[in-house]
């Protein structure tokens, strides 16, 4: 947002990660857990965004469905069909939490690819808190489903006995490993996308390259469109896989 | 407005926003009303109602397609009950045609047998009026010759016998 103003004015500032900067809406102060900031408002948008897609889109409960219901409808079934696929039919349950986490991260990622806007999950926090909060709820769901015997998804009885310590080992760094993963996965990629796109934009300003740049923004700004959808689909599924786990540990 | 938010993300590293702790609390706090927000509106008012308008429309489709297949059994039986129609009426349409002929052939017999009978009756008294013909010339024969004798005999100069004459020439004719 600086950035532009003053590549203008003369000579290339790159301040690619300045569009990232947490900032308070009103005012200027110090940044507490409750003020109001840019996180706020884009989150907010991401809300209504959902409230437009899923609840507006559906008001007239059409037969045939408009253009704006099919868009929820494919959504849903989307979602569900992932859920039910990947997951099993027993975990149907759950499709509300899996959907909300979807619609909240596509809805934020397209949303981040107007210019402009705040990616909010294009922070590690966001992601993080997502990440674990997954982790920690099919963990826990894990336990209580399964009881001790969800241990049995670390101990491979198809493996040969002598192995089984060793690949335990591995299973249980691989397990403790997909919240971080999880996470950064998300993040990374909303991040380097934007990133990217903006130092492009800071060369425009040298009127040489400015074609070549402009040509270049408008084909990484294709494959972030492609990447926002992609990466939601990634978070989805991969909760899924792992919801998976939790209620099936024997492989 | 660089210089402002550089004041925020000094404490961190200043290159990443994203690890700067100090808006950590404010991100995982609106993160969390934001999802708690987006679940309650999805679990309330959007899922179950896409959901009922999703099973609406898959049963009115199914209903659809179990009517669709009741007609088509319908239409099957009509044409059934078509070609059976059609069947009959041949079958009816045969035997009409065929007691006609029968009719026809008894009449025609029967026809026949009047006209035999009455040609055998006018052949009958054809041959009595030919035989009566013929008795009749065969006795004028006879006069014939008998006068033509007579005349013959009177005319050689013999005596007019007409008694003799008569049997001469009747045993001449007979004989």
């Amino acid at each position: 947002m600086a950035s532009e103003v003053q590549s203008e004015g003369g000579g290339l500032v790159f301040q690619p990660m300045d569009q990232f900067v947490v900032k308070p809406l009103f005012g200027d102060g110090s940044i507490q857990w409750y003020t109001v900031t840019n996180v706020t408002l884009w989150m907010a948008l991401a809300v209504v965004a959902i409230v437009v897609i899923l609840v507006l889109g559906t008001a007239r409960r059409a037969m045939v469905p408009s253009r704006s219901q099919s868009i929820g409808e494919l959504a849903y079934g989307f979602i569900y069909k992932m859920v039910e696929d990947v997951a099993g039919k027993d975990a149907v349950g759950y499709f509300p939490y899996i959907m909300t986490l979807f619609m909240f991260i596509v809805c934020a990622n397209f949303l981040g690819l107007i210019p402009m806007s705040f990616t909010t999950t294009s922070h590690i926090a966001v992601t993080a808190v997502m990440a674990m909060a997954v982790f920690l709820s099919v963990t826990l769901l894990g336990f209580v489903k399964n009881g001790m015997s969800f241990l049995s998804l670390f101990w491979i009885s198809s493996a040969p006995l002598a192995l089984r310590p060793i690949l335990a080992l591995i299973e249980v760094i691989s397990y403790f490993v997909r919240p971080v993963s999880h996470s950064i996965r998300l993040a990374g990629n909303m991040m380097a996308g934007h990133a990217v796109i903006k130092v492009f934009a800071a060369f425009a300003g040298v009127a040489v390259i400015a074609p070549l740049s402009v040509l270049a923004i408008t084909a990484i700004y294709a494959l972030e469109i492609l990447v926002s959808f992609i990466q939601a689909y990634v978070f989805a599924i991969l909760t899924c896989v792992y919801l998976k786990d939790a209620l099936h540990p024997h492989h | 407005m660089a210089t402002k938010t550089s004041t925020a993300t000094d404490a961190a590293t200043p290159g990443m926003p994203q690890l700067d702790f100090s808006t950590f609390g404010n991100q995982i706090f609106w993160l969390v009303v934001t999802l708690v927000v987006i679940y309650l509106i999805l679990s309330r008012v959007a899922l179950p109602r896409i959901a009922a308008v999703l099973a609406e429309r898959s049963g009115t489709i199914s209903n659809d397609v179990a009517a669709a297949e009741d007609l088509k059994a319908k239409a099957i039986a009509a044409e059934e009950a078509y070609n059976q129609a059609l069947t009959d009426a041949r079958a009816e349409a045969a035997k009409i045609v065929a007691m006609t002929k029968a009719d026809m052939k008894a009449e025609l017999d029967a026809a026949i047998a009047k006209a035999d009978a009455e040609i055998s009756q006018k052949a009958a008294e054809s041959e009595k009026v030919i035989n009566d013909i013929r008795a009749s010339a065969l006795e004028s024969v006879e006069e014939v010759a008998k006068s033509t004798a007579l005349a013959l005999v009177s005319a050689l100069g013999g005596k007019e016998d007409t008694d003799a004459v008569d049997v001469a020439v009747s045993t001449e004719i007979k004989g």
